[in-house]
């Protein structure tokens, strides 16, 4: 019989995809906006995020458009009001 | 039996496009079946939902493989290649479409339906949502179902001015439906 | 002769099915707990209870665990209860779900079909019920929304039945019937209350006043005959679920065969098993099949606890080869489930016609007419002697 998994059991190597669940992005239909010129660094919105998908950037905070479900919680939690949500920016 | 496969983005409502057009069906005294799909899916086609009408009971609870008409709530879905499969010869595609549609979008269309759903929806719900608009072209289109029946039927899902703002919805996707036959 | 319907038709999903049945069955106390893809079921028995029309005792519970235990409670006060819950949610109770059964407790609970993890997932298989199966509960199977209503308020006229008196599981398949809407005629109040009245409180074993001991503390013999009388109850079921089935029809008209049913069967020399959606499927397949000229029928299990020999021995005994599609893995053998146990049977009846076994819908992988066309095109390879494995995983090969 020819298999299409790697291992006897159900683990994965982190870095193949393939087995990995859906990118997430794709059940967004409005997107964030992070404003460079008013990120403070804070890091509220990276530790909120519920799907992790914000990363520091060195001059600001970005987001991961693969992973984010576009729930918007970055945005309300800016205390610089620096992201906003905008419609569309699917994949 | 008709076998027809929505095609939608989540949060378009493509789950209740299937069920409201179940209810309306069901309303002219045929049978229906609808459910959505689930699970991992590939990028670019998060949600499909499987509606099946006839006039005996309906035994199949399958996936659509082979369907005879295609529903697409999402305009940018019609460039998309895997959203034609199994598409029977002679088949039926309905779209909301923002951009006239020029040409046949796949070899197995005979007759295409379009509307733009989403203008549409925002002028008189405002709300993006296509789906009651594209069921109105739906009808249009396949001539499957009246457009009383899909009235009717709305009046499961909802009430007071949503009701009236879908119904016009519905009547302005009959009745502006663009349809060629190749 | 048909009853004249009466009732309302309406599109309604299995889960909605499962929730309005319920209501119609006027329960006393209600407890469960939101589960993919039962959810629906709790959500809409909250909805009814909002709106006035159950008037149930609703217990908010933490999980699953509490919800049976709950119901344990409020069923040996005499209470008709109802539950519904899926794969982990009944791992979770499995504790209470044991007790329920051995209590003799007449508990009907909507079970949906989910896979086991691991891996993860919440999609349909049969394995989580029929991991189950020997926890003493009875057990009946639904292809339709329509059958899921109808089934569950025929269960309780079965549970309560003073010679059973055991908890039921109405079992449908997740998402294929728990999410499908489909056209269900929805009975009136009054002719549900004919068919079943509302409950009258039974014995109540923990009446303040005169209260008895449940499950006392008993070892080997005096044990051993609560097991003998557990058994002669799930017996006296089989001839109960037939019965129930004609009942029904003459009340409301419509039947599903009782503990099993059969499709094209009569002539059949290659018979289909199944359970759940899959065989609904499977009639269509057999209706182009038969147009073909094969001989092919379908034997749909619905009740697999009790296990129907009889009904199942005369059902198979003109077929020359016997393939069972399961929708579930049976470790132990490396076959299915059902599978192991209709080849007992079989062995019981001095029956040895060949038997292949099909395993495919694991995870939500969809069991299409492909599949069950394959099946019985490896059936009539079987039928004239070319024999494949004994087992076929649909989905690998």
């Amino acid at each position: 019989m020819e298999f299409k998994t790697k291992y006897d059991g159900p683990w994965v190597d982190i870095d193949r995809n393939d087995l990995l669940t859906n990118d997430v992005g794709d059940w967004r239909y409005r997107s964030p906006e992070v404003d460079k010129s008013k990120c403070s660094l804070c890091g509220q919105c990276y530790l909120f995020c519920p799907t992790g998908c914000i990363e520091d950037r060195d001059t600001y905070f970005g987001v991961n458009l693969a992973f984010c479900k576009g729930c918007g919680i970055c945005a309300k939690v800016c205390p610089s009001e620096a992201i906003s949500m905008k419609t569309g920016g699917h994949q | 039996m008709k076998e027809i496969r929505l095609h939608g983005r989540g949060g378009q409502g493509v789950v209740m496009a299937s069920e409201i057009l179940a209810n309306a069906f069901v309303a002219e005294g045929k049978y229906a079946t609808a459910f959505p799909s689930f699970g991992t899916e590939r990028r670019g086609a998060p949600v499909r939902a499987f509606l099946r009408m006839d006039d005996k009971p309906i035994r199949e609870i399958t996936q659509i493989y082979h369907p005879d008409c295609l529903l697409l709530l999402d305009p940018f879905f019609q460039n998309m290649a895997d959203v034609y499969d199994g598409l029977k010869p002679r088949g039926i595609l309905v779209m909301n479409s923002q951009v006239p549609v020029a040409g046949k979008p796949h070899r197995n269309v005979k007759c295409l339906g379009f509307v733009d759903a989403t203008r549409i929806a925002l002028e008189e719900i405002n709300r993006p949502s296509a789906n009651t608009c594209l069921a109105g072209t739906f009808a249009a289109t396949t001539e499957y179902l009246n457009l009383e029946s899909i009235e009717m039927a709305l009046g499961n899902f909802f009430k007071a001015k949503a009701l009236d703002g879908n119904i016009r919805c519905v009547r302005r996707g009959f009745a502006e439906a663009k349809i060629i036959k190749f | 002769m048909r009853a004249t319907t009466r009732g309302k038709v309406k599109v309604l999903s299995g889960n909605q099915a499962a929730a309005q049945a319920a209501v119609l069955c006027q329960p006393d106390v209600v407890a469960a707990y939101p589960i993919t893809p039962q959810s629906e079921v709790v959500e809409e028995l909250s909805r009814f209870l909002a709106e006035g029309i159950l008037k149930a005792e609703f217990v908010e519970v933490e999980g699953e665990h509490s919800a049976l235990s709950v119901l344990i409670g409020a069923s040996s006060s005499g209470g008709r209860t109802f539950s519904a819950t899926s794969s982990h949610g009944l791992l979770y109770m499995f504790e209470a779900y044991s007790y329920a059964a051995t209590l003799r407790l007449p508990i009907v609970m909507a079970h949906v079909c989910r896979e086991v993890a691991a891996p993860n997932t919440v999609l349909c298989s049969q394995q989580d019920i029929m991991l189950a199966r020997d926890a003493g509960w009875i057990q009946i199977h639904c292809a339709s929304c329509q059958e899921i209503l109808d089934s569950i308020i025929m269960a309780y006229r079965l549970a309560e039945d003073p010679d059973i008196l055991l908890p039921v599981n109405i079992c449908y398949d997740g998402h294929y019937l728990s999410h499908l809407s489909a056209r269900v005629e929805v009975p009136d109040q009054a002719d549900v209350s004919t068919f079943l009245p509302a409950n009258k409180l039974r014995e109540c074993r923990l009446d303040p006043d005169k209260p008895m001991m449940q499950a006392p503390y008993l070892g080997g013999k005096l044990f051993t005959e609560y097991r003998y009388k557990h058994c002669l109850a799930m017996q006296n079921a089989l001839q109960k679920i037939d019965y129930l089935d004609e009942e029904f029809q003459k009340s409301f008209g419509r039947s599903y065969g009782g503990l099993i049913e059969e499709y094209r069967n009569e002539d059949a020399e290659i018979v289909l098993v199944a359970l759940g959606s899959a065989a609904s499927t499977a009639k269509a397949v057999i209706d182009l099949k038969r147009d073909e000229g094969v001989k092919v029928g379908l034997v749909r299990i619905r009740c697999f606890r009790p296990f129907a020999c009889d009904r199942l021995s005369k059902a198979l005994k003109g077929a020359k080869v016997i393939g069972v599609i399961d929708r579930d893995v049976c470790f132990g053998w490396n076959t299915g489930i059902v599978f192991v146990e209709l080849r007992s049977l079989l062995n019981r009846l001095r029956m040895n016609q060949p038997m292949v076994n099909f395993i495919a819908g694991l995870s939500g992988a969809d069991i299409t007419k492909d599949h069950i066309e394959r099946a019985i095109n490896n059936m009539q390879l079987a039928l004239h002697g070319k024999f494949g494995p004994e087992v076929t995983w649909l989905d690998l090969e």
